[in-house]
């Protein structure tokens, strides 16, 4: 009763949140309301008995993701008012696709059964007695090690994309060269003049 | 006592907004971006979800796999993003028209 009414409880807010998500004016209201959706999933997967990745949705991202999308809305000077002018002519075609998707799925999810023989197919039974955190690692760093190297791949080739296309060097900025500054000799820099007297340089 | 149809229900239900997202906020890039966002939380609850009622754990692992490719997605199109601002001063998906030949 009581997992019932939590349920029903963050399904209500995640549902809304999305909603309000793609519905509100100020961008930045957006990117609150998806980290309340994500706080909102995060306490799903908790329920779910996933502790682990409940708080890796946390990290990652209501951490790293949400706040970058933060960053990102607050650095660039948009005209957000005109970006909303256009919004009524696609609500049409994206309300009826948006219906027949959900009816399809709905359809799909109301006559789903597991075939008979699924429990003696799983890839990896949830040991008894262990965490899920623990079961989890026990898996992750054996069985699906290659797995494992792929998402760090993925996550490096990432860090050099985003770093190769926004880096960019301005021109006429002085920058300090601390190669030449090491290699600058007394010859390089100091100049003896013979001054006359009483007549100055 | 909830079964796992309230989850893909509710997964369902949230792909759907992350679509309808999509084709609402066709002007703005970042709305769009965090629809997608939306979509792939929508995918993992549905994963998570089977993984829990199955008692399989390939479910969560898989999930993580989602959850890294989120994150290296958003790094991505955010930097695009940026780029684009900086060249065009409009985040308009429609003023992405450079390559037309």
């Amino acid at each position: 009763m009581i997992e019932a009414a939590f349920f029903y409880l963050y399904a209500i807010i995640l549902v809304v949140s999305a909603f309000m998500v793609i519905v509100s004016r100020n961008p930045v209201h957006s990117v609150l309301f998806l980290i309340l959706a994500f706080f909102n999933g995060a306490a799903l997967f908790v329920m779910l008995g996933a502790e682990l990745l409940g708080m890796l949705l946390l990290i990652v991202y209501v951490g790293a993701v949400a706040v970058l999308f933060l960053f990102v809305v607050m650095m660039l000077d948009i005209d957000f008012a005109e970006m909303r002018k256009g919004l009524l002519k696609y609500l049409p075609v994206g309300g009826a696709v948006g219906v027949v998707v959900m009816l399809e799925l709905l359809i799909v999810f109301g006559s789903w059964a597991a075939a008979p023989d699924a429990a003696s197919h799983l890839g990896a039974p949830a040991p008894e007695g262990l965490t899920n955190t623990e079961a989890l690692g026990q898996i992750l760093y054996t069985k699906y090690v290659y797995f494992f190297q792929l998402a760090g791949l993925v996550l490096l080739v990432a860090m050099i994309g985003a770093i190769v296309l926004t880096l960019h060097h301005r021109e006429n900025v002085k920058r300090q060269n601390i190669p030449d500054q090491i290699a600058r000799t007394r010859e390089m820099a100091v100049e003896l003049k013979d001054v006359e007297p009483g007549q100055g340089i | 006592m909830i079964g796992l149809e309230h989850y893909l229900s509710l997964s369902a239900v949230l792909l759907t907004i992350g679509m309808f997202g999509i084709f609402l906020n066709r002007k703005n890039v970042i709305i769009m971006l965090m629809s997608v966002e939306l979509m792939l939380l929508a995918v993992n609850i549905n994963l998570v979800a089977f993984s829990s009622f199955l008692g399989d754990l390939t479910g969560q692992v898989f999930a993580m796999l989602v959850l890294t490719v989120a994150a290296a997605e958003a790094a991505i199109g955010l930097a695009i993003l940026v780029v684009f601002f900086r060249n065009r001063g409009s985040i308009d998906v429609e003023d992405v028209d450079m390559m037309k030949g």
